[in-house]
């Protein structure tokens, strides 16, 4: 190979075509955020790379991880994470009505970010530990069951719904691939639609509000309905090829809200229009592609379920995000990943990625450029 | 372990199956995202184009400016006068009280207009303006101008104030404009013009019968505006159309002439061009002043029209229902000679006339009189004892094609139209059948018949000239063709001569027009409102001011050649030779000399304790002192 030849080895055994994907989205992402500050890369463009280019940075020397390293993390780090899920219950502080962050001097921290690639991994580990023989038996269930209901739990008290069904779909999806009897999976999803209803009633004022919005968004548009009803319009109007770029009224004039940070897809939609969507749902496909075809590859069950868990994980930041912006899913708040603006998902996304780079390059000895 | 192994690989089947599922879940989401991107992108573009459009784009209306009402010469009478302005927005505003207390100090608000202020306040809704000044002064409005920063919901703005230079004189013609209140809102459907502080729309009269002329198109300028509502920039506006001019058939002197010499007494006065129908003049007063309406009244003196007992809210040339009294006579007789009764014929007045049980009186004893001499000395037993024999079946159509009773097509709501009974109305109305003493009643215009001032104006002028007159107000109304009148013309004539005879030698003969070779005919009523006794009836200042009788008076000049008719109603005015017949003549002999009546106004207000300005400050004083208030002090601007 040519290029081998050319560039140095440690650097020609990266995932390139993983990098370059990456590259794209979150270029694309910063464009799109230039324009919605009004043609400016302050205030969010300009820091938005720097964290992108420093969680990259990071990602890439994961990826010389080994998987028994990896292994060897997987329940500290999951300890680690639920004691600061606890530590933010007592000490943490209250910012927008819910107390998620942990303040560590200079860098805040949201444990409850940390804990989607720790669930992964843990129960990962757990069901690796689990004979085959016993999979079907009770106590290959309970624990799983107890590993993820109690930080989901925490989390939902914050409060932070999003984040909340993140983590349990993450984790149930890694139980699901482990093997568990379908019942495990039938038996909660008919109480859940017994439960609703509760639940419902035991919400908060604006959980329960974006519910009502979700099922009647035309019914209050100047209310809890604007975002929904804004996001639609904005991404509407940008039809087939969008309005242009920096030519986003809905956006520029501020009648999108938060359309920098959760509503940033509607954002790139109004100007790039369909074509724009389309390449960056392909986009975020291929990545997610990338990920699941690590998990078919990978020699051991951890690597299996670890990958398939870590690429999940990117699949429903993306896909609720994306219904929730088209008006398929209630608001929930939850970022896209790469594209808008804020380190946390950053952090999440990318250190999913290190992960599967990791295990990855366990698969194989020689790079594929491209 | 053997049986291990086999689940282990059971487990490897189980898991690339699952991942499969997994998989097309996945690609199913993929695909419905994409699916339904392009559903709002194509099949929904148009739609959500345009919610994106009306986003972006604005339109803050330009109020048009208001249609003037102008006079037959085109002297004003409604105009529009540039005016500073201020306002309060109740969405914007944080601390009521404060504000209304600073704007209180800055623009020395009287105690009146605050009390105003803070009741629409309170009964506004959000997006209503309530006005805190119409006619600011340029250096209070540039006072507040600097200091809005720090006044939120203070609006302050230039535009237009309604002028009426008419003042009072015209309060009951044209009525007033207000801002719009939100039933009105809601009826034009939210039209959006209304909430813009400063807009006012016709609340009564002309002004709210003709607003649609009047009002004109808004325009608009189209923005681009933020979510916030900041103005990023401006795209091209739409032209605003101003209101139309509607001009009236009133002489504006004229009319405020008749006004004024109406004086401190509760009387309309209707003339009219008997050529065409041009109401001249239809002043009706007291009245309220419609410049005082257009930045709203304050509870005071809202409370002191409302409680007058001579009635400024009401005009009363429409809306006023009176006894005809005598000034029915000439028609009646008309009826009367029309039914084949002889002119000569003689009825002996005794002064009183039995009819079964009961007795009607006339005012004096007259001895034996004929046609001529019961219309000129206005004797009622003449006219008891004709009518009864000729029967109410065959007077009423004659008085009623005179006038009476008509419906006039004029652009006032509220208008009231009185009866001319007749035995089959009788019938329908009451349920009893006509007896003698109705047609008794009816005769010398009492009992069930009723008119209004309107109606008396036409009578003279069908009188005048034996042609259906009908009158107009707006000048673009056709002139309604005049009909003859199905009169014998030797019969007009006769009666005409006797309307000449009541100014010249009868009741009326006080009420002489000072002017050589113009001679009025008319005829004086004297209506009952109570039954007083003769003592009581002719001492006046004795009898409480709501018992005494109305005094009307009916007239047309000139004589030979009729040009105008005349009417005026007097409230409680007494004897109708004493105070209607010489308001009419003053008025009438404006049209022809005006020095002459200017004078002869000069001197009857003088009599009457000053002009009309002076005589309703001292009485708005009276008011006040009698109601524990403070004396009004000067009205700002």
């Amino acid at each position: 190979m040519i290029s081998s030849a050319i560039i140095p080895r440690p650097l020609a055994k990266l995932p390139w075509r993983l990098i370059f994907l990456v590259l794209g989205i979150a270029g694309f992402g910063l464009i799109v955020l230039y324009s919605a500050a009004g043609g400016s890369v302050r205030p969010w463009a300009i820091k938005q790379a720097v964290v992108f280019m420093a969680f990259l940075a990071i990602a890439v020397s994961m990826s010389w991880m080994k998987e028994s390293t990896i292994k060897a993390i997987a329940f500290p780090l999951y300890a680690v994470t639920l004691v600061m899920l606890v530590g933010v219950e007592g000490l943490g502080f209250v910012s927008k009505g819910a107390r998620r962050w942990l303040d560590l001097g200079p860098i805040r921290l949201q444990p409850s970010e940390f804990m989607k690639p720790a669930i992964v991994l843990t129960l990962a580990r757990f069901y690796e530990l689990v004979p085959a023989a016993e999979i079907r038996k009770w106590r290959a269930i309970w624990p799983a069951l107890a590993l993820l209901g109690v930080p989901a739990a925490l989390i939902l008290v914050q409060p932070d719904l999003g984040t909340c069904i993140m983590v349990l779909l993450c984790g149930v999806t890694v139980m699901f691939l482990a093997g568990l009897p379908w019942w495990v999976f039938a038996g909660p999803a008919a109480a859940v639609g017994v439960a609703a209803p509760i639940v419902y009633s035991m919400m908060h004022g604006y959980q329960r509000k974006r519910i009502d919005v979700f099922l009647d968004p035309e019914g209050d548009p100047l209310g809890a309905g604007y975002h929904i009803a804004q996001s639609k319009i904005a991404i509407g109007s940008g039809g087939i090829w969008g309005k242009g770029f920096l030519h986003g009224s809905q956006s520029h004039l501020q009648y999108l809200p938060e359309g920098h940070t959760d509503f940033v897809f509607a954002t790139m939609a109004e100007e790039w229009g369909l074509v724009g969507g389309v390449i960056l749902i392909c986009a975020f496909a291929a990545v997610i592609h990338w990920g699941m075809r690590v998990s078919q590859n990978a020699r051991t069950r951890f690597g299996q379920l670890a990958a398939a868990g870590l690429s999940a994980t990117i699949f429903f930041y993306v896909s609720i995000n994306l219904l929730m912006v088209m008006g398929l899913a209630p608001v929930v708040g939850v970022p896209l990943p790469l594209v808008s603006f804020g380190g946390s998902a950053v952090m999440t996304v990318m250190l999913c990625l290190g992960l599967l780079m990791a295990l990855e390059r366990q698969q194989r000895t020689v790079s594929r450029l491209i | 372990m053997k049986h291990m192994r086999i689940t282990t690989a059971h487990q490897s089947l189980t898991f690339s199956r699952r991942m499969m599922l997994l998989g097309g879940a996945e690609a199913v989401v993929g695909g419905v995202l994409i699916g339904r991107m392009g559903w709002l992108a194509i099949a929904q573009n148009e739609k959500y184009q345009l919610l994106s459009e009306s986003n972006r784009v604005q339109l803050i209306p330009v109020p048009p400016r208001r249609g003037w009402i102008i006079d037959r010469n085109g002297k004003p009478i409604a105009i529009n006068k540039a005016s500073f302005r201020v306002d309060l927005i109740p969405q914007q505003i944080v601390d009521g009280p404060k504000i209304i207390a600073e704007l209180q100090q800055l623009m020395n608000l009287p105690p009146d207009e605050v009390e105003r202020i803070t009741r629409e306040l309170a009964a506004s809704r959000g997006f209503q303006p309530v006005s805190v000044g119409d006619n600011v002064p340029y250096e209070q409005y540039a006072a507040i101008t600097v200091r809005l920063p720090d006044l939120p919901g203070v609006a302050a703005s230039r535009g237009f104030t309604r002028f009426y230079p008419g003042g009072s004189t015209v309060g009951q013609l044209v009525g007033y404009v207000g801002a719009a209140s939100v039933t009105e809102y809601e009826r034009e459907n939210k039209n959006p013009l209304l909430l813009i502080p400063g807009v006012k729309i016709g609340k009564e009269g002309l002004e709210q019968t003709m607003e649609s002329t009047l009002r004109g198109e808004p325009g608009g300028q189209r923005v681009e505006v933020t979510a916030r509502g900041k103005l990023v920039k401006e795209l091209d506006p739409k032209p605003d159309r101003s209101g139309r001019t509607v001009q009236l058939t009133i002489d504006s002197d004229l009319h405020q002439y008749a006004a004024r010499r109406i004086g401190d007494q509760s009387c309309s006065v209707v003339v009219l061009d008997v050529t065409n129908g041009d109401i001249l003049a239809m002043p009706s007063m007291p009245s309220f002043d419609p410049n005082n309406f257009s930045d709203g009244i304050s509870k005071n003196e809202w409370k002191m029209l409302s409680g007058d007992d001579h009635l400024p809210l009401v005009d009363k040339a429409l809306e006023s229902l009176y006894p005809s009294g005598s000034t029915i006579k000439p028609s009646m007789a008309m009826a009367l000679l029309n039914a084949g009764v002889d002119r000569k014929q003689k009825v002996n007045c005794t002064g009183a006339f039995q009819l079964g049980n009961h007795t009607f009186h006339c005012d004096k004893r007259h001895g034996p009189v004929d046609m001529d001499a019961a219309v000129v000395h206005s004797c009622d037993v003449y006219f008891y004892s004709m009518c009864l024999r000729v029967g109410a079946e065959r007077l009423s159509p004659m008085i009623r094609s005179m006038g009476f009773g008509e419906k006039f097509d004029l652009p006032f709501d509220n208008q009231r139209y009185g009866t001319i009974p007749d035995p089959d109305w009788m019938m329908r109305k009451y349920h009893r059948k006509w007896q003698g003493y109705d047609t008794v009643n009816m005769s010398i215009g009492q009992g069930m018949v009723l008119i209004n001032p309107m109606q008396l104006a036409v009578m003279a002028s069908r009188l005048a000239t034996g042609k259906k007159v009908i009158p107009r107000l707006l000048t673009s109304q056709p002139v309604a063709p005049q009909a003859h009148l199905e009169v014998d013309q030797d019969h007009l004539d006769f009666i005409r001569k006797a309307m000449w005879g009541v100014v010249d030698h009868g009741t009326a003969a006080g009420a002489k027009l000072p002017l050589d070779g113009i001679q009025m005919a008319g005829k004086t009523g004297t209506a009952q409102t109570h039954n007083l006794s003769a003592s009581e009836r002719g001492d006046y200042t004795a009898a409480n001011w709501k018992l005494r009788d109305h005094s009307l008076f009916m007239a047309f000049v000139p004589f030979n050649n009729p040009r105008y008719a005349a009417a005026a109603i007097v409230e409680h005015g007494g004897f109708g030779a004493a105070v209607a017949a010489p308001l009419i003549r003053d008025t009438l002999l404006f049209l022809y000399d005006k020095q002459k009546a200017l004078a002869a106004l000069q001197a009857f207000e003088q009599g009457i304790g000053g002009t009309l300005e002076e005589r309703l400050a001292r009485k708005t004083a009276a008011w006040r002192s009698a109601n524990g208030l403070a004396p009004v002090t000067a009205k700002q601007g």
